[in-house]
């Protein structure tokens, strides 16, 4: 297993006042809590200083954590030395775990197995809902229009026969509802982690995101894209087809319409009750002067058209 | 209410488009136990952040957004140790984040 440098995980000196550690801890929560931050790995990170912290902030087990010795390395192949915790206050309690982390390996091996959830260090014979689970699920715009189904694969932490914490795969189906939200949360009832006893299995709550789709871009619950037209069509007016994420639609371009201008396709949004729409941004393509006619056709237009595109700035 | 009438009753929803959540529901949406998620609910009620329909706590109603709001709220205070107040401002200004990055994207920035 690896070697866990808690010290550089934290970003502070071995030598840290306990006061120094508090404020890495909360610097580094507040950057990679899974609520508040964008950064990548988030979420990994943000368990990585915690189970760092839980083991510098007190001094019991960061005096046996120091006794491992200076050398070691992060991620280094790491064996607890046997009896290294003896003498020391936590020893043998196992009682370690956060009712919400599950912690590395290396952790368990020095600290003992946390708990599985709420109520898993207790006996048999008592009774409790299993923990809900967050996790996150990417899907396509289009899943939102037309619902699908997709197969997420989730880790989660069980409590064995034995009352060992063990992480297993699990391998869902889930529907996606028609009309989910980009930063909706859609919830599993009883798919999240077995409850103790006679208690019921705890809910699973997927906060839902959209990849990044080449054409459309969510807005809530409306739906923009743009579009590129000739100059003649933006100024002339044209009926053009655009694509929609429920297939391509005729719609009119009023005359005199300019680059930026947004044309509403009511309805056409995600669906729901409301349902949202979609917008059309015209993007005005310009053809390429690269034949003679094209040339020709740009010196016409600078020839007739009194057109001083920068009017407004004054010069 | 029985089981059968709350909002969490449906085996898939989307959350936030449910509404009636009781302040037992809240607190079993967000893992907290029922004295001290209660305690804070009824804080964060007080604070502006909730505003469930209903007199007193037994009678609350909440929508779908308390429920993502209350959780978040919940895990700062755990996590962060950021008090209710702390947990109000940092709910506006995450929410007024996610807009604008919501904004970006779709005029096509980000």
């Amino acid at each position: 297993m690896e070697f866990k440098d808690y010290y550089e995980i934290m970003g502070v000196k071995r030598d840290a006042t306990q006061d120094e550690i508090k404020r890495a801890y909360r610097k580094l929560a507040r950057k990679y809590h899974p609520d508040v931050s964008k950064e990548k790995d988030a979420e990994a990170r943000f368990k990585e200083v915690g189970e760092a912290y839980e083991v510098l902030k007190e001094p019991d087990k960061r005096a046996a954590y120091d006794q491992l010795g200076a050398n070691w390395k992060g991620g280094q192949d790491f064996r607890p030395p046997p009896d290294w915790d003896e003498g020391f206050e936590f020893r043998g309690r196992g009682d370690a775990g956060k009712d919400d982390g599950i912690h590395s390996d290396f952790f368990d091996s020095l600290f003992g197995r946390g708990r599985g959830g709420p109520g898993a260090a207790h006996q048999r014979s008592f009774n409790m809902q299993g923990e809900d689970h967050h996790a996150r699920i990417a899907i396509d715009i289009g899943d939102s229009y037309a619902g699908a189904t997709r197969t997420i694969t989730l880790k989660m932490a069980e409590v064995d026969e034995q009352g060992r914490v063990v992480t297993r795969e699990h391998v869902l189906n889930v529907a996606i509802p028609k009309g989910v939200r980009s930063g909706q949360q859609i919830r599993l009832a009883g798919k999240g982690g077995p409850g103790i006893g006679a208690g019921k299995s705890g809910d699973l709550y997927l906060q839902v995101e959209f990849h990044r789709h080449p054409i459309f871009r969510a807005d809530g619950r409306d739906v923009y894209l743009d579009v590129p037209v000739a100059p003649w069509e933006a100024a002339l007016g044209a009926g053009i087809k655009v694509p929609t994420p429920e297939g391509s639609v005729e719609m009119k371009v009023p005359p005199k319409s300019r680059a930026g201008s947004k044309l509403r396709l009511k309805g056409r949004g995600l669906p729901g009750n409301p349902a949202g729409d979609l917008y059309v941004v015209l993007q005005i393509a310009l053809p390429p002067a690269d034949n003679e006619t094209a040339i020709a056709a740009y010196r016409k237009m600078a020839a007739d058209l009194p057109f001083n595109p920068r009017a407004e700035m004054g010069v | 209410m029985t089981i059968n009438d709350s909002p969490l009753r449906h085996a898939i929803c989307i959350i936030e488009e449910q509404s009636g959540f009781t302040l037992e529901d809240l607190c079993r949406a967000c893992a907290a136990n029922m004295e001290s998620g209660s305690e804070i609910i009824i804080e964060l009620v007080e604070e502006g952040v909730l505003e469930p329909t209903g007199t007193s706590p037994a009678e609350w109603r909440f929508d779908g957004l308390s429920v993502r709001r209350a959780r978040v709220a919940l895990t700062l205070w755990r996590d962060l140790g950021v008090n209710t107040a702390g947990a109000a401002l940092a709910l506006q200004l995450m929410e007024e984040l996610e807009v604008l990055r919501s904004r970006m994207t779709a005029l096509g920035g980000g």
